[in-house]
């Protein structure tokens, strides 16, 4: 239930700005994928190309190909919507509706598109997805307590949580430990390694430590300077990115001279 | 204000100095609360003091001979099911608009289309009246004789029709009166939506209508329950408007297309005032008087169900 994404000479654009340029990789299912490099280097970006994700702000625009399963993502006839059933995301901060409960929150990708569902069916889902997140014996007794009421961290495994419920094919992470607390991030970290048996998983991380702990295959972005659109530099396996990596910026960056 | 100056954070010594900038802000401060205050104890007990005679008066010199509370039950009415009406139509509506200003219309329209709902607040309540009375009116007789004929089976349209000076064109100006209110308020809480619960919606496939249900309308809804109670006050107190539009016969009736209407509190005021003496004048104030309460009672209302709602 994992898929493996091609993408192919991707442009990415605000308005006429082109803030991403000529990307081509490719992300292996059942792996952790580890977009690295300096702030505004576009890798948000273009994760959130990966989902459809990037066209929501207005004036942004795509151009080249995502492949999954053999089907261009940006073809002219896929539903965004379907994409982002099939790709899930989880943002910087933890997002989760302020009005549900943990219960409703979990179910809220689930239950759209007016489907309906048992009780029973629901409650299974419910179960699944929070012990999916690591979760599940922090908040059972509390199932119908607000989700803005947990912890930075639990919030964070709560949109995990609500992620696969709707069991995707990919997880995309944008730099999901960033708020949060070692101890949490640790807690994410040991979830990340679990998912992958399961999902395709692309994290953005600013964290090189992160990086080097969770993936298993590293890409590094760069920019040449501002104004300038940001550019795949290399992508190979983690511990050749960190040890013996083939171009000198990425030694660079990695070795932390600079970024 | 000209005569602050710039004052830096107390510092963290024992002796706390006042300097003069802070002094003076905080006289103008507590000088205007308490003049709000001062102004509604006054204006309350004019009310009472003016209202007083015609509360202890016989029945029988009350207009309509039956007492002050029968004369006042059919203005309450009145007043309660014309603004009903507004709300019942004018809060979906304005709701409805600020949601396509703020998530579904271009952003070439959106701006012009704010502008003009801002308009219409500024147009005055008599220019809405006449409008009512010569335009809005003849041109809802059709529409109306439609409902008799075909719904005359619910009290509600159970006519005659004879002209289009009814309660349901009162209701129908008041939506349109208290339209901006509603749309205003509502357009700036769904505009503040943060964009991160609309992307969480939107990344777990949600469409456009499902993103507003999960994010945009938990997000604001103490802020359109608010809007609405505000709208709710002013289409209760709205005088000229009623004045110059509805008919009135008297009597209690949930017909809303004819012509025989129980009158509203403020557009009874303003009708009556000019040819009251003495006694009169004392039961146009007490009429006042219970509108005052009403208001009142609709604001608080409003906050308990906003603090509810904003809790929850």
């Amino acid at each position: 239930m994992s898929k493996r994404i091609d993408v192919s000479d991707l442009n990415i654009y605000y308005g006429d700005f082109l803030a991403v340029e000529g990307v081509s990789m490719a992300i292996e299912p059942r792996s952790v994928t580890a977009f690295i490099g300096p702030s505004g280097c576009g890798k948000s970006t273009f994760l959130r190309s990966l989902n459809r994700m990037h066209e929501v702000i207005p004036g942004a625009r795509v151009e080249g190909k995502v492949v999954m399963d053999g089907q261009d993502l940006y073809g002219s006839d896929i539903d965004p919507v379907d994409v982002r059933r099939t790709v899930g995301m989880v943002f910087q901060r933890p997002n989760p509706f302020p009005t549900m409960s943990i219960a409703e929150n979990v179910l809220a990708g689930a239950r759209l598109n007016s489907k309906r569902m048992r009780k029973s069916e629901a409650d299974d889902l419910v179960e699944s997805s929070l012990q999916g997140a690591n979760l599940w014996n922090e908040v059972k007794d509390r199932l119908d307590r607000p989700g803005a009421g947990l912890s930075g961290g639990q919030q964070q495994r709560l949109c995990i949580a609500r992620a696969i419920a709707v069991k995707p094919q990919v997880l995309l992470m944008d730099e999901p430990c960033s708020a949060l607390d070692p101890i949490s991030t640790l807690a994410i970290e040991d979830l990340i390694q679990k998912l992958k048996s399961d999902y395709t998983i692309v994290i953005v991380t600013h964290n090189m430590q992160q990086a080097s702990r969770v993936s298993d295959m590293t890409a590094f972005f760069n920019i040449a300077g501002t104004g300038k659109p940001g550019k795949l530099i290399e992508m190979s396996d983690t511990a050749s990115i960190f040890s013996n990596p083939s171009q000198k910026a990425t030694e660079d960056y990695v070795s932390g001279r600079f970024g | 204000m000209s005569t602050t100056t710039p004052t830096r954070p107390p510092a963290a010594t024992n002796a706390v100095r006042q300097r003069p900038g802070d002094r003076i802000f905080k006289g103008v401060a507590t000088a205007s609360g308490l003049a709000i205050l001062v102004i509604l104890a006054g204006v309350a007990a004019f009310l009472l003091y003016q209202a007083y005679p015609a509360l202890v008066a016989p029945a029988a010199d009350i207009a309509g001979g039956e007492g002050f509370w029968k004369y006042t039950a059919e203005l309450v009415f009145g007043t309660a099911l014309s603004a009903a009406l507004a709300l019942v139509i004018g809060a979906p509506l304005g709701v409805g608009i600020a949601l396509f200003i703020t998530h579904y219309a271009p952003r070439k329209l959106a701006a012009p289309l704010g502008y003009v709902i801002d308009l219409l607040a500024a147009i005055p309540s008599i220019v809405y009246g006449l409008w009512g009375v010569f335009v809005f009116a003849p041109a809802l007789v059709p529409i109306y004789a439609w409902l008799a004929d075909n719904l005359g089976w619910l009290p509600l349209f159970a006519g005659p029709v004879s002209s289009g000076r009814t309660m349901l064109t009162a209701g129908l100006v008041l939506a349109v009166m208290i339209l901006p209110v509603i749309t205003a308020l509502s357009r700036e809480v769904f505009r503040q939506t943060p964009t991160l619960q609309q992307e969480a919606a939107l990344a777990l496939g949600a469409t456009r209508w499902e993103m507003v249900k999960y994010a945009v309308i938990p997000y604001g809804k103490s802020g359109v329950v608010a809007a609405s109670m505000l709208g709710l006050g002013r289409a209760l107190g709205e005088t000229m408007a009623v004045a110059a539009v509805l008919s009135v016969a008297g009597g209690v009736t949930f017909n809303l297309i004819s012509t025989q209407n129980p009158g509203t509190i403020a557009a009874n005021i303003a009708l009556q005032f000019p040819e009251s003496t003495g006694l009169g004048v004392n039961l146009l104030v007490a009429t006042g008087l219970v509108l005052f309460v009403i208001t009142f009672l609709v604001n608080f209302a409003a906050r308990a169900i906003v603090a509810r709602t904003s809790k929850g």
